[in-house]
């Protein structure tokens, strides 16, 4: 299994996504900088890091949505690579049309930075084979802009074709319809506001993000 | 050539940030004000002679996310 981390001048949890890839792959994952054109060969896992990519210029996530690398990230996921955004990762997939909607200022204009109880959706996906359809996990969030915003019509949609992954058990941050987490619509790309990599170990008090990188094994040759 | 691209939110998109200013703007003992919505404002020089097709790609790939955002370009 051959994992990729994608950098970005601003990113800051790519060095943790890293340590859960490697934890569950046994294998240190590529740390590809945003200027490359290509990925390594045989990448079929790829993660978009939180962070503040660009200091957040213009939009959280736009100028990274449009860096070289992007192209190549959008051309793996195509081909059904599993692709997972947290937090920053998940403002770029919007910004990059990887994802529907947008991720906006938090509705009561704080950061929040706590643990959110989360309700998991589906378990449809290959990140989320190691949940129950209905479990409460508790994943710690890190964010000001993660209040996700899409038209009806495509919440509809989202909700129809069972691809809202994660919604807060509270609405922490005025998410429409408490959408935490989404899939696209071939289910191999995930974005998600919450940090599964900050709840991988016992020492982080908590392992419910574990079972998200573990779910990965074995499922990619 | 310059021009100044004007980004809004869309009607209907919550505007945490408008609020605040609206909120704000309340407290200063500034009443009446109906309502607050926040955008932003892009000046761009430009080649002279650039369409503003050019310009109108530009604000759809990069400099308004239209899911969220319309924009307004002026040739100044």
């Amino acid at each position: 299994m051959t994992a990729a981390v994608i950098v970005f001048p601003g990113s800051n949890c790519d060095r943790d996504l890293a340590v859960a890839f490697e934890g569950v792959t046994g294998k240190k994952p590529n740390m590809v900088w945003h200027a490359e054109s290509e990925l390594p060969a045989g990448t079929d896992l790829i993660g978009l890091p939180g962070g503040f990519s660009y200091g957040d210029y213009l939009r959280s996530g736009a100028m990274a949505a449009v860096s070289p690398v992007m192209k190549a990230v959008a051309a793996a996921a195509a081909r059904g690579v599993p692709t997972i955004g947290i937090c920053n990762g998940f403002q770029l997939l919007t910004e990059a049309r990887l994802l529907p909607g947008a991720l906006m200022r938090n509705a009561g204009l704080h950061f929040i930075c706590r643990d959110a109880q989360l309700r998991v959706e589906t378990s449809d996906s290959p990140f989320l084979r190691g949940y129950e359809e209905g479990e409460r996990i508790t994943i710690p969030v890190a964010h000001h802009d993660g209040n996700y915003q899409a038209d009806a019509e495509t919440l509809d949609r989202l909700e129809g074709e069972g691809r809202v992954a994660f919604r807060y058990v509270d609405n922490i941050n005025g998410s429409a319809r408490g959408i935490a987490g989404i899939l696209s619509a071939q289910r191999n790309v995930l974005g998600m506001m919450p940090h599964p990599e900050r709840a991988f170990e016992r020492a982080h008090g908590n392992t419910d993000g574990r079972r998200l990188f573990e779910a990965l094994v074995g499922q990619i040759a | 050539m310059k021009a100044r691209v004007t980004i809004t939110l869309k009607p209907g998109v919550l505007d945490p940030q408008g609020k605040a200013i609206h909120h704000a703007l309340g407290g200063l003992g500034f009443d009446g004000v109906e309502d607050v919505r926040a955008g932003k404002v892009i000046l761009l020089d430009l080649a002279d002679g650039t369409p503003v097709e050019t310009i109108d790609k530009m604000c759809e790939q990069l400099l308004a996310n239209t899911v969220i955002e319309n924009y307004k370009v002026d040739v100044l």
